[in-house]
């Protein structure tokens, strides 16, 4: 049984393509067969982050319309065998994607992937409800900040009307992942804590991903964090909110601050 | 005050951040999916009205409060003075 899974936020810069890219690697990783979707047509990055962006020939709305077959588009990862990409289109106006065009694309791809992930646009325009429209599964992405919890609440509320599930009277569910968390200054009372957002929000805790300079350097050479640093912070979160969707009963470590109050101390003492 | 300051007290901006979004949320989520329930309000009730009286729109106040316990629904109709004395 294949999945559809819409990364979503409704603000932009969370980290929504960072998290589809690794996301997508990490369950690669773990064998399963998966393709990743840029929604974003007009302003496609998946395939950058990804290290695809010269070899894009077709992309999504050419498969929509009929002027490419979805094996033309569709890119196979060089470093796991396992992992495709369908890029968006960089020229095209995101009205070139329609309903039934989405959906036929998402039934074909079902059947040849274990896992369907959709990149969505920031936005709650077409694009983003498009992205979210057949999906099995959302995962929320969110930042520990005002603005970005407020986007995603707004989000959550689409995803239990606009999509295909809610209208059919189905359960959508649906996953935070909380991104460009910094443990220390929650712990200062300067950022929300994971506890806040989750109260906030109320849906199930997929994973908790720290601010980290890793996240850059993967971007920076085009490759997802789980492939390019597998033992950072980073690329362990994403390795195991992998293992939670497919259904390992894994407990989510909440990062907390590394360094106690007195080792800060001397640290800095040491320094100076 | 600013020895308050001084211990940290004026750092701990998280907890208002999430009162600030509890409370804004409570009240969004209530005009679901974003729709404006109070002007919705409004422009039915002033349909209403002015099938027998002729009225501005600026006189028909539609108010929706939500509390934690009572919300409120304010509706505030001005009328014009030669609506009523006409016979």
């Amino acid at each position: 049984m294949s999945k559809v899974v819409v990364v979503t936020s409704g603000k932009g810069g969370v980290g929504k393509t960072t998290s589809s890219a690794s996301l997508g690697a990490a369950l690669a990783q773990a064998g399963q067969k998966v393709v990743v979707v840029d929604f974003d047509v007009g302003l496609r990055n998946l395939d950058l982050l990804m290290g695809a962006e010269r070899r894009v020939v077709f992309d999504l709305v050419n498969v929509v319309q009929g002027d490419a077959k979805l094996a033309q588009a569709l890119i196979r990862d060089k470093r796991i065998e396992t992992l495709s990409l369908l890029p968006a289109s960089q020229t095209r106006d995101k009205d070139a994607l329609t309903e039934e065009g989405v959906g036929r694309v998402i039934d074909d791809l079902r059947e040849s992937f274990d896992w369907v992930i959709c990149d969505s646009p920031a936005g709650i325009e077409k694009g983003a409800t498009l992205a979210m429209r057949y999906a099995d599964l959302a995962v929320v992405v969110t930042n520990p900040e005002v603005s970005s919890v407020r986007d995603s609440d707004r989000i959550i509320g689409l995803l239990d009307s606009k999509t295909q599930r809610a209208e059919s009277g189905e359960r959508m569910e649906k996953q935070l992942l909380l991104t460009r968390y910094d443990p220390a200054r929650a712990a200062r009372g300067e950022m929300m804590s994971v506890e806040d957002v989750l109260e906030i929000l109320a849906i199930p805790l997929l994973g908790i991903v720290s601010e980290s300079p890793d996240i850059l350097s993967a971007s920076n050479v085009g490759c997802p964090v789980t492939l390019h640093n597998p033992g950072s912070p980073a690329a362990q979160a994403y390795s195991e909110a992998a293992r939670r969707l497919l259904g390992d009963n894994v407990a989510v470590s909440i990062p907390r601050e590394k360094q106690g109050f007195m080792s800060r101390l001397f640290g800095r003492k040491a320094v100076a | 005050m600013s020895l308050l300051n001084f211990f940290g007290r004026s750092r701990r901006s998280a907890p208002v951040a999430r009162d600030r979004l509890q409370l804004l949320l409570a009240h969004e989520r209530g005009l679901g999916g974003g729709e404006d329930l109070a002007a919705i309000l409004q422009q039915e009730i002033l349909a209403v009205i002015a099938k027998h009286i002729a009225i501005d729109s600026d006189r028909v106040v539609v108010k929706l409060d939500r509390g934690d316990q009572v919300s409120t629904l304010e509706i505030d109709i001005e009328m014009p003075e030669t609506a009523l004395s006409r016979t």
